[in-house]
């Protein structure tokens, strides 16, 4: 039975006894991204093997990512850093070429204090590629966080206007492609857009996914001028005074936070487009800032969930725990409580109340319009406590790391291994089937067995 | 610091957790940042472990750089004391806690205090030793204590079995092929009438330690893990140990004839002789497979050895001598032991590699240009790109290396698993050379199916494009789709918002 709480949203913090990955794991998606990037991590072994067990094979093919391996006598300080981290920049610039290198700051050289903030714009002088530094480590964030030090890092690299002249050359290929086409053309591609300021899009997302959330604001006569990151570092987009911003991800807050101070932009605080409830939202939000009607957005929205009913059936009714790793926690449980499913608990690593304030006032509402009850959000949450609840209220899906997901399932309870989602495409209108072939699969596939009668397969199931 | 893209032997701490949570309950709490817990990750995968992976980790974070962990670990100690009671909680230090140097051995004394179960600090350190040294340590470090704790409150047991009897050490979780292993020599045991007295850490529980000096000897059938225990047993209670992996025919043969040498000097008085002529010829196929017209064709034929020292080294021998293969080179990345493996190998091979960076080994076997590796995951890679094929002999290793089905290297089945495992190696090499030769499979080219072939519709440039974004192996369906899509509807140009149409419409 469900009953809608009259009180608002629970927030609640625990001991942070929680795994997730650590954020040094960002580079694996991001060297994909920026396709001229190439990312030292400079760590120890322990952060080298974490990559190579995380990243799978991924590793083999030619990755664009390396250790800067440090040894006893890096830590006592017996060699000289900069003397260290130039002979192996070096040794990247000769063997890859890059466009950029971006120094991955661990706990190690948190510890030792290595100031490579201090160090980089010195490098960079001498060896003539930008060195980018981002203090990706696990004293300070958690997983996807990784992202958000590294774009808030980049956010400072993007040019100003004045070098646009200089970046349209680079650009050499983009004019080729409009080589042929006649002026008027490319002029009445742009009458298709409404005039309204120039509006920066941050997150990193592969390809597809832009283009998509692109065309999506395209409808509505809204031009995306650039995204942070963009598929090389030389294309970062212009960043000036007075434009807007908006995140596509909820675990940016730092990316916008120095786009709002450092770079005088404005941010728009939208919910993000996960789900074609928090897409159909995050456009409505860009519109209103414009002063835009959006247009078809309800039978945009409305077809979207008749196509994917078949999928929504499965999780109508079904009670979901979110033991929290990878930030995208709130989305998540918005959407799935808007297909109706009741969320107990949200376990996040952190709660930023501010960047992603109106997913949670979304979040409220969807709550009170489908008459679920308020999920409590822990913040930090406690892996140990967690088991503990999840074997108590049964839930009928609990979304985890692959540390509790194998153990969860053999006491019989189903799991969706949380990482998939941050790999996965799962944004805009579009990706909806794809959220939910994800959300839904355990079901389906423990459906399937579960006349065979041995969903618990330990001695003592209630264990922990 | 040193460049480096992948590494062979995981950091220290891996090697204390995996000896920590092979024991049944014993706890292991990780004094280390966020993140760092990954091992439950790769034990939970890998060995698709049904229950929790027993190790948390105490969080070192901004407070604690700021003032120390102060109670914090103390406090997760004794927690973890009381929510599962385990018989010992294993403090584990990481690189992170190397360099804060904190006296975690002050904590650990702490914690005992206010803990019904035992508590103890790994004795690793984490820039001087790796995962395979620290693993060693850390069996022996357990070992010693609770020897020492028996003998303390009198409770060491006096003499030894009444049968002949030995201690298995060395079996571990996220060994290649172990549990396996461990089986199969069992079952060797059996066979030769010897009792198994303890195995371990695998399964064992920290109050059955006590009882390992009633074994007549300890049989260590990997070099990487146990010699360490064993060399501490054979201090203390002058007990023998074998170190002879008992990996390929004659390699089984001389392990069983050193277990019959030390049992009938204790007053045994076995024969195995008949028993290994018996396994040799008849049991085994090993034997068998080396003097068939199969192994025959494999003379001389050019391989590469790279692994642990375990492995390698049977490896090279196995190829070598029992099937007259040609190992050009033999290698090894546990440097820290390399005077032994270059003993072990040398007269089986032509040269010997020892080195921890994959780039080397990667251009060896480049230059070598073997018909087969035998290697860990990352030589089956290199082999993949140079068109070689690879038997997986050694970690690091992945899921596929953990199979269901029963697969030991060691004892008799072990040869024959061995044998498989070469064949396949090559003869699939074989196939793809001939192949190649008689012009490769079927040379016709493929008809597309239905709809994918040229068609009426017209894609965008731009569609066309991002078709092209989407993964190979999904390409055509996705194309299909979006064609059969625009057709129902009358559309005959697609352009990339056709495309996403299509696959909301239809999942495309």
């Amino acid at each position: 039975m469900t009953v809608a709480q009259p009180e608002g949203l629970n927030f609640e913090c625990e001991t942070g006894n929680y795994h997730t990955f650590c954020p040094i794991s960002c580079v694996a998606w991001l060297y994909q991204k920026i396709e001229d990037s190439f990312f030292l991590v400079i760590g120890t072994k322990t952060c080298g093997y974490f990559l190579q067990n995380a990243m799978g094979v991924m590793i083999f093919a030619e990755p664009r990512y390396a250790m800067a391996e440090l040894e006893e006598g890096d830590i006592s300080a017996k060699l000289n850093d900069y003397e260290e981290l130039k002979r192996l920049s070096l040794q990247i610039k000769r063997d890859r070429n890059p466009s950029v290198i971006v120094w991955i700051g661990t706990c190690t050289t948190e510890i030792i204090k290595m100031d490579l903030e201090g160090l980089a714009p010195k490098l960079e002088a001498e060896i003539g590629i930008p060195i980018v530094v981002a203090r990706a480590n696990g004293l300070d964030y958690a997983f996807t966080q990784g992202e958000d030090t590294v774009l808030a890092a980049m956010a400072a690299r993007c040019p100003k206007k004045e070098v646009e002249a200089e970046k349209e050359e680079r650009n050499a290929i983009q004019k080729l492609l409009n080589f042929g086409r006649q002026k008027e053309e490319v002029a009445a591609a742009d009458r298709e857009y409404v005039d309204h300021p120039p509006l920066v899009l941050f997150g990193s997302l592969p390809d597809p996914v832009v283009t998509q959330l692109t065309l999506e604001l395209k409808k509505q006569g809204i031009k995306v001028s650039g995204w942070l990151p963009s598929k090389r570092y030389t294309e970062l987009p212009v960043l000036e005074e007075g434009y807007y911003v908006c995140g596509v991800n909820p675990f940016l807050s730092r990316t916008a936070t120095t786009l709002m101070r450092r770079r005088k932009c404005k941010l728009i605080g939208a919910p993000f487009p996960i789900g074609p409830d928090g897409t159909r939202a995050w456009i409505e939000k860009i519109c209103s800032v414009f002063g835009i009607e959006p247009k078809g957005l309800d039978d945009r929205e409305r077809q979207i969930w008749e196509s994917v009913e078949d999928y929504v059936k499965l999780i109508r009714g079904k009670t979901v725990f979110f033991m929290g790793d990878n930030l995208l926690e709130i989305s998540q449980a918005r959407f799935l409580i808007r297909c109706g499913a009741i969320v107990p608990e949200i376990g996040i690593p952190y709660m930023d109340k501010r960047y992603q304030a109106a997913e949670l006032k979304l979040l409220e509402e969807t709550c009170k319009e489908m008459g679920a009850p308020m999920p409590t959000i822990i913040e930090k949450p406690d892996n140990y406590n967690q088991l503990q609840r999840i074997h108590e209220m049964q839930p009928d899906l609990v979304i985890t790391g692959m540390a509790h997901a194998n153990p969860l399932e053999a006491r019989g309870i189903n799991t969706k291994w949380s990482v998939e989602f941050t790999f996965a495409q799962i944004h805009g209108f579009t990706n909806t089937r794809d959220l939910l072939e994800l959300a839904t699969r355990p079901l389906r596939r423990n459906s399937n067995l579960k006349d065979l009668g041995w969903d618990k397969l330990v001695k003592e199931a209630a264990e922990v | 610091m040193k460049l480096a893209y992948w590494m062979y032997a995981g950091p220290a701490h891996i090697g204390t957790l995996r000896v920590a949570s092979s024991f049944k309950n014993v706890h292991a709490i990780m004094h280390a940042p966020i993140g760092d817990d990954y091992f439950n990750v790769m034990r939970s995968m890998l060995e698709r472990e049904r229950n929790y992976t027993p190790v948390t980790t105490s969080v070192v974070d901004r407070n604690v750089l700021a003032r120390g962990s102060q109670e914090k670990v103390v406090d997760n100690i004794t927690r973890k004391d009381k929510e599962e009671n385990p018989d010992l909680i294993v403090l584990t230090p990481t690189c992170t806690s190397s360099i804060l140097q904190e006296d975690l051995e002050n904590f650990v004394d702490r914690a005992q205090m206010d803990s019904k179960g035992d508590v103890m600090l790994a004795d690793v350190n984490h820039y001087r030793v790796n995962e395979l040294q620290a693993a060693d340590r850390t069996l022996e470090q357990i070992v010693e204590y609770y020897i020492k704790k028996a003998r303390k409150k009198g409770n060491l047991p006096e003499g030894k079995t009444e049968k002949p009897s030995v201690n298995i050490i060395g079996m571990s979780t996220l060994g290649f092929h172990n549990q396996h292993d461990c089986i199969e020599l069992k079952r060797l045991m059996a066979d030769l009438g010897v009792e198994v007295n303890e195995v371990i850490p695998e399964s064992a529980s920290v109050h059955n330690l006590q009882n390992l000096p009633r074994a007549w000897f300890n049989l260590v059938p990997y070099r990487e893990l146990g010699l360490m225990a064993a060399k501490y047993l054979e201090k203390e209670f002058e007990m023998p140990y074998i170190d002879i992996t008992p990996m390929g025919v004659v390699e089984t043969a001389r392990c069983i004839r050193k277990i019959q040498q030390v049992i009938n000097a204790q007053g045994a008085n076995v024969d195995y002789e008949e028993f290994i002529d018996n396994q040799t010829r008849f049991v085994s196929q090993a034997a068998w497979f080396s003097r068939s017209i199969d192994c025959q064709n494999l003379t001389g034929k050019k391989a590469v050895v790279f692994g642990d020292n375990t492995h390698a080294a049977a490896m090279t021998k196995v190829l070598a001598r029992e099937m007259g293969i040609h190992v050009v080179m033999a290698g090894t990345y546990c440097k820290y032991d390399a005077d032994w493996f270059r003993k072990e190998v040398s007269e089986y091979c032509d040269e010997v590699l020892i080195s921890e960076d994959n780039g080397e080994i990667a251009d060896a076997i480049a230059r070598i240009e073997p018909s087969a590796i035998f290697g860990t995951q990352m030589e089956r890679h290199v082999g993949k790109r140079l068109s070689i094929p690879c038997g997986v002999i050694a970690s690091p290793i992945h899921i596929q290396n953990f199979p269901i089905g029963y697969k030991p290297f060691l004892g008799y089945e072990g040869t024959n698993q061995v044998a498989d495992l070469v064949y396949n190696s090559f003869t699939l090499g074989m196939e793809d050379h001939l192949l190649e030769i008689f012009g490769g499979h079927d040379t016709k080219e493929v008809i597309h199916k239905g709809m994918s072939a040229d068609s009426d519709l017209n894609w965008t440039k731009e569609a066309r494009a991002e078709l092209n974004k989407v993964p190979g192996f999904v390409r055509g369906k996705v194309k299909r789709n979006t064609e059969k899509f625009a057709r129902e509807r009358n559309l005959s140009e697609i352009s990339i918002e056709v495309m996403y149409a299509a696959k909301e419409a239809v999942g495309a």
